[in-house]
């Protein structure tokens, strides 16, 4: 390269002007992922028909056929293009789509890798513009995955107005997933269910007769199967769960058979939740997820996305994970007064909450302890309320929502005093702390820059 | 509960507690006529009455619960938020923004046309936050529909 990076350059005219087309495997990966999903109903009737000879197999032969077009002709349709400030798709054979991506917009570009791509060395890319909604994403599927690492890297770089032959910087890698904590995780959960319900059918079939034992029987096994799939897709999606730092955020890799490299904005992060089951904490474990605000518009604006940022991992592992998404070390939370016990007498032994200038966290739940720390800026409104309860004990509890669906800190069971003064307080707090972040939040919680991986 | 010592906190117009008692009165009326019939034809005039009577004291003491509703609600506009106050049995206090405000509300059902109400409510990105403030005169409403629109653009802030 010739350019120093860091200086904004106009793109040069080269092979980025001209129309590309996706990969000539796309379709056959495309009509691949659709098969699939028919292939459970295909075996049913091809089974019935078998003695009927080859006639009886034409309309799933048809059908076949009719899907391996589609994917063609859409192949052959669509085009891409990267000229300096735009990313340009063009597909659809009779409504024609063109979708402009301006690259000052890019809010994040994720990997996406179902198996049949990754056995063929393809991937999909996929590019998340900031305020818009699902249908404005880009979507290249599928280029090879030189191409598709090299075309993100041209995107940010673009993004950040530098030359766009600026390599992605590296990303530091923060914490990967050890397979085996994964594994035994998510068994416990299933595991133990499992053996209780077995024992509970042990128990019937030593007592209860022959005819209702075998009823029995069926029902669980139906259940395990049950359990044993929904614990496979949870293994198996969250595979090799690595978190490294990006320019565009926190990217997060992971899967098994088809695997994501997916991207979570760091400004959009509303709060961040660590979650202790009963069953994991002996084994000191808890799982960490963030809540990214949905896309802002008038009615779209409570739609939000959970992300995982742990699976499954020690709470040292999350503290530190939480800091880093919220860019503030979290302030210590207090009990609320010995008159709460009564309000709340299963749940008092966890319940605690506090905030600082710029946090807050709270400590909620009954067998499963829930820690939420949410910043300040992201307060949208604050809540007082004091059922009839709390009034004969003089407590009060104060909710801090942010932008989603009961994403909430909630400072739960405090005096009527302290409720108040917290009403106050965190709104004063959280419209300073808004006035002074607003502005330095993207610079100062990005550790890696770009152009500086060379 | 007063959040600060400030004296303008606002309360909805009184015609909405005449909407009210009238709702109350004609429903109150409707069931008692229903419910004296009905028990009248089923077991003789003593029933009917004492069954009439029983549903007029009850819509009276819902009466009385819907007034100490009715003056509950309050709100106050402040510098930088809104504050709304309401409930009886369940006190709540909510604090919005302006700068969170995604967009002001003006509905007017039937019955509040009939008596020249309408309902002002906060919408915020936050499905919790809900700030609804319910029987306001028609002036009075588009005021705070303007106010709350201009500081609302004036503070915006993003997600």
């Amino acid at each position: 390269m010739t350019e120093p990076p860091g200086n904004p350059v106009t793109v040069p005219p080269g092979p980025n002007e001209q129309w590309h087309r996706l990969h000539p495997l796309s379709p056959l990966i495309q009509a691949g992922r659709l098969l699939a999903g028919l292939l459970s109903v295909l075996i049913i009737t091809l089974a019935q028909n078998l003695h009927r000879g080859y006639q009886a197999r034409i309309p799933d032969l048809i059908l076949v056929v009719v899907l391996v077009i589609a994917a063609i002709v859409r192949w052959l349709v669509t085009r891409w293009r990267l000229d300096g400030s735009t990313l340009r798709i063009e597909t659809g054979l009779l409504r024609r789509d063109s979708k402009q991506l301006p690259v000052t917009r890019i809010q994040a570009v994720d990997v996406v890798r179902p198996l049949l791509a990754r056995v063929l060395g393809l991937a999909e890319l996929r590019i998340r513009l900031a305020g818009s909604s699902d249908r404005a994403d880009g979507r290249l599927a599928y280029l090879t995955e030189q191409q598709a690492a090299s075309v993100r890297a041209m995107l940010l770089a673009a993004h950040y107005g530098l030359d766009p032959a600026t390599p992605e910087p590296a990303e530091q890698a923060v914490s990967q997933l050890p397979a085996g904590r994964l594994v035994a995780a998510s068994l416990l959960w299933g595991g133990l269910t499992f053996v209780a319900l077995a024992l509970v059918v042990a128990v019937v079939a030593a007592l209860a007769p022959w005819h209702v034992f075998v009823g029995l029987l069926g029902s669980l096994l139906v259940y395990a199967l049950g359990l044993a799939t929904a614990t496979w897709r949870r293994i198996s999606s969250s595979f090799g769960f690595t978190v490294a730092l990006s320019p565009d955020g926190i990217r997060i890799r992971r899967g098994l058979l088809g695997t994501v490299a997916e991207t979570v904005p760091v400004r959009r992060i509303q709060a961040v939740s660590m979650v202790q089951p009963l069953l994991w904490r002996p084994f000191g474990w808890c799982s960490l997820r963030v809540d990214v605000a949905g896309h802002a518009g008038h009615d779209e604006g409570s739609r939000n996305l959970k992300k995982d940022l742990l699976p499954v991992g020690s709470t040292a592992e999350a503290r530190y994970l939480a800091q880093l998404a919220l860019g503030h070390e979290a302030p210590a939370p207090s009990k609320p007064p010995r008159s709460a016990r009564v309000k709340a007498p299963l749940s008092y032994h966890f319940l605690a909450a506090g905030h600082d200038a710029e946090m807050a966290v709270a400590v909620t739940g009954r067998l499963t302890r829930t820690t939420v720390w949410m910043r300040l800026e992201k307060v949208q409104s604050v809540r007082y309320v004091q059922g009839p309860v709390q009034r004969r004990l003089g407590l009060a509890s104060v909710y801090a929502d942010a932008a989603g669906r009961r994403v909430h800190a909630v400072f739960r069971d405090r005096t009527a005093q302290e409720a108040e003064d917290l009403l106050r307080d965190l709104a004063a707090l959280s419209r300073t702390a808004r006035r002074g972040e607003t502005h330095e939040a993207e610079v100062r919680r990005f550790p890696v820059e770009p152009g500086g991986g060379e | 509960m007063q959040v600060d010592t400030g004296t303008d906190w606002m309360a909805p117009s009184v015609r909405l507690w005449r909407m009210r008692r009238a709702q109350i009165i004609a429903v109150g009326l409707v069931a008692a006529l229903a419910a004296g019939v009905g028990a009248g034809v089923a077991g003789g005039a003593g029933l009917g009455v004492v069954s009439g009577v029983a549903v007029l004291v009850i819509a009276a003491v819902s009466g009385v619960f819907l007034h100490r509703k009715f003056r509950s609600w309050a709100y106050r506009e402040r510098e930088e938020d809104l504050l709304v106050s309401r409930g009886v049995l369940i006190r709540r206090v909510s604090v919005v923004p302006y700068g969170r405000m995604q967009f002001v509300e003006v509905t007017a059902g039937p019955m509040e046309r009939w008596f020249k109400l309408a309902t002002v409510q906060l919408h915020t990105a936050a499905a919790a936050s809900n700030a609804r403030i319910p029987g306001l005169e028609r002036g009075e409403a588009a005021r705070l529909r303007d106010r709350l629109a201009m500081l609302g653009e004036a503070k915006a802030a993003g997600l």
